[in-house]
């Protein structure tokens, strides 16, 4: 079209526009380097009444020679990569697609632009499966939070207890958060009226959806602490302090 | 500050254009389009200015203000760095006409497009407030076209022929929530207004002058629905099984 420009500079923002897409890319490396270490240890993942979450629920068999969390961590792993935060968050800072509002991404490809109708990002509108699939590792989470208060002399409270606790309760706000399943607890509904429960679960979640960048933030620092927290422990690097 | 310098685009073609620097008197409170409309008074009659409301109801004033998509009426200058001149340009996802008005009657042309509003034939017309809120939402839109500029599938991808843009995806939500409509537009939403295209990366919220979540309440939803009817394996079966649309 005549007279619009895909030319001509980046932007003409003059605010400091990069720092978001660059704390971006720093924290999701980082933690990217951190998760695929550790995934990768295959040890100082359990020590007393502590499983590390990125090891649970733990599988161990025979047949399967590398580290055990590998057979599960696709699940939450596949539930970050198709969430829609992130999604906005790395197409914006790793793909620069666009890397902010109003500045060009380095690739302008006039007319050939397909967005999420083409593989793989149509593979995107699997998240809900994802969702679900993370639901049953979040179960699995809430249980060893819960048998984290059950110590070799019986019941006691560890600092771990509650670092495991805390983790499971932030990465259920993620879950609960989540776009899907907003639109699977009532926002498929056009009339509300004709279901009251499904519109007052709706409203809940809609609620913390608000929120949903936040959680997803707040979870990810939750998980890698909690689980490095184990290690620590397993080590022998600090002792887990007993507070009851 | 007792003056103020702005820099705006004159010109009939972008690449012949060029920025004008004017100073201005300020006044407290002033937004851009006062200065632009002082400009228009005392120095360049012919400066090229859409308004009509200036308060931020009609949409008509959108532009570029330092780079960044807004209504110039509802930009204060005591909002906008002092130490350097204010750059108005106008908006680049559409024609340029001339300075800062382009021509953006693509979008209603776009908008004639979607499939009306269509209630059943015996329809009663009582609705509840819950029903209608998301609507609410979606309607309180003044067409400024801010979001459609912003939003890079139609801005620097030039993707007008495939993707009807996030002014558009919200009308559809309203029609498509709606509780007395009867049309199913699914297929039309993913095949012609295409969205899936948009890759949620939400300036579209950012620009929008009206607060509207265009990306969490209009475009994520749609796209849900979508996945319901394309995507979703289990959906289909359940579908088949309770012969449920
Ligand atoms: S969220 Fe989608 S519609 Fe909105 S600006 Fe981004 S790509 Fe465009
Ligand atoms: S949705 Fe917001 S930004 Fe887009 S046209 Fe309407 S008011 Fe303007
Ligand atoms: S987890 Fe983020 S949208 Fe589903
Ligand atoms: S003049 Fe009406 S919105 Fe700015």
């Amino acid at each position: 079209m005549a007279n619009t420009t895909t030319e001509g500079p980046l932007t003409l923002r003059r605010d400091a526009w990069w720092v978001a897409p660059l704390l971006t890319v720093i924290v999701l490396t980082a933690f990217g380097i951190y998760a695929t270490w550790r995934a990768l240890e295959g040890r100082y993942y359990e020590v007393g009444p502590y499983l590390s979450p990125f090891y649970s629920p733990l599988i161990l068999v025979d047949w399967w020679k590398f580290s055990p969390a590998i057979l599960i961590l696709w699940a939450p792993l596949g539930f970050r990569v198709t969430c829609y935060y992130y999604r906005k968050a790395y197409y914006r800072s790793f793909f620069w697609s666009p890397p902010a509002c109003a500045v060009r991404g380095l690739k302008s490809r006039q007319g050939k632009y397909t967005g999420e109708t083409r593989f793989p990002y149509i593979l995107q509108n699997v998240h809900r499966y994802f969702f679900y699939a993370a639901t049953v590792v979040l179960a699995f989470l809430w249980y060893d939070a819960f048998k984290a208060f059950f110590f070799e002399d019986g019941f006691g409270v560890g600092v771990g207890s509650i670092v495991l606790l805390v983790n499971a309760a932030l990465l259920t706000m993620y879950s609960v958060s989540c776009h899907s399943c907003r639109h699977l607890v009532g926002g498929k509904l056009d009339i509300f009226s004709s279901c009251p429960t499904r519109y007052r679960l709706w409203r809940w979640v809609s609620a913390l959806n608000e929120h949903h960048m936040f959680w997803a933030w707040i979870s990810l620092f939750g998980v890698a602490l909690a689980d490095l927290y184990v290690r620590l422990v397993a080590t022998g690097t600090i002792i887990d302090v007993r507070l009851i | 500050m007792s003056e103020v310098v702005l820099q705006v685009f004159r010109g009939t073609t972008r690449e012949q254009g060029e920025l004008k620097e004017y100073r201005v008197p300020y006044v407290e409170g002033m937004v851009v389009l006062d200065a632009l409309h002082y400009i228009q008074a005392n120095y360049d009659g012919d400066l090229a200015v859409r308004w009509n409301c200036k308060a931020a109801k009609c949409g008509s004033c959108s532009a570029e203000v330092n780079g960044k998509p807004r209504l110039t009426c509802k930009t204060r200058i005591d909002s906008l760095p002092k130490d350097e001149p204010i750059r108005v340009y106008p908006m680049r996802a559409f024609p340029l006409i001339k300075d800062l008005v382009t021509d953006v009657s693509w979008n209603y042309e776009a908008k004639k497009r979607i499939p009306p509003f269509t209630p059943d034939k015996n329809t009663d017309w009582i609705m509840f407030q819950e029903d209608i809120d998301r609507l609410q939402e979606f309607r309180k839109c003044i067409e400024c076209f801010l979001c459609q500029n912003v939003c890079h599938i139609l801005r620097d991808h030039g993707r007008k022929d495939a993707f009807f843009g996030p002014r558009l995806m919200i009308k559809i939500a309203e029609l498509e929530m709606h509780p007395k409509d009867i049309l199913d537009r699914t297929e039309f939403l993913r095949k012609e207004a295409g969205v899936g295209f948009c890759n949620i990366t939400k300036c579209c919220t950012e620009v929008c002058p009206e607060g509207i979540h265009i990306t969490d309440n209009g475009i994520i939803p749609l796209k849900e629905r979508v996945v319901d009817r394309y995507f979703d394996p289990v959906m289909w079966i359940f579908r088949k099984i309770s012969g449920r649309k």
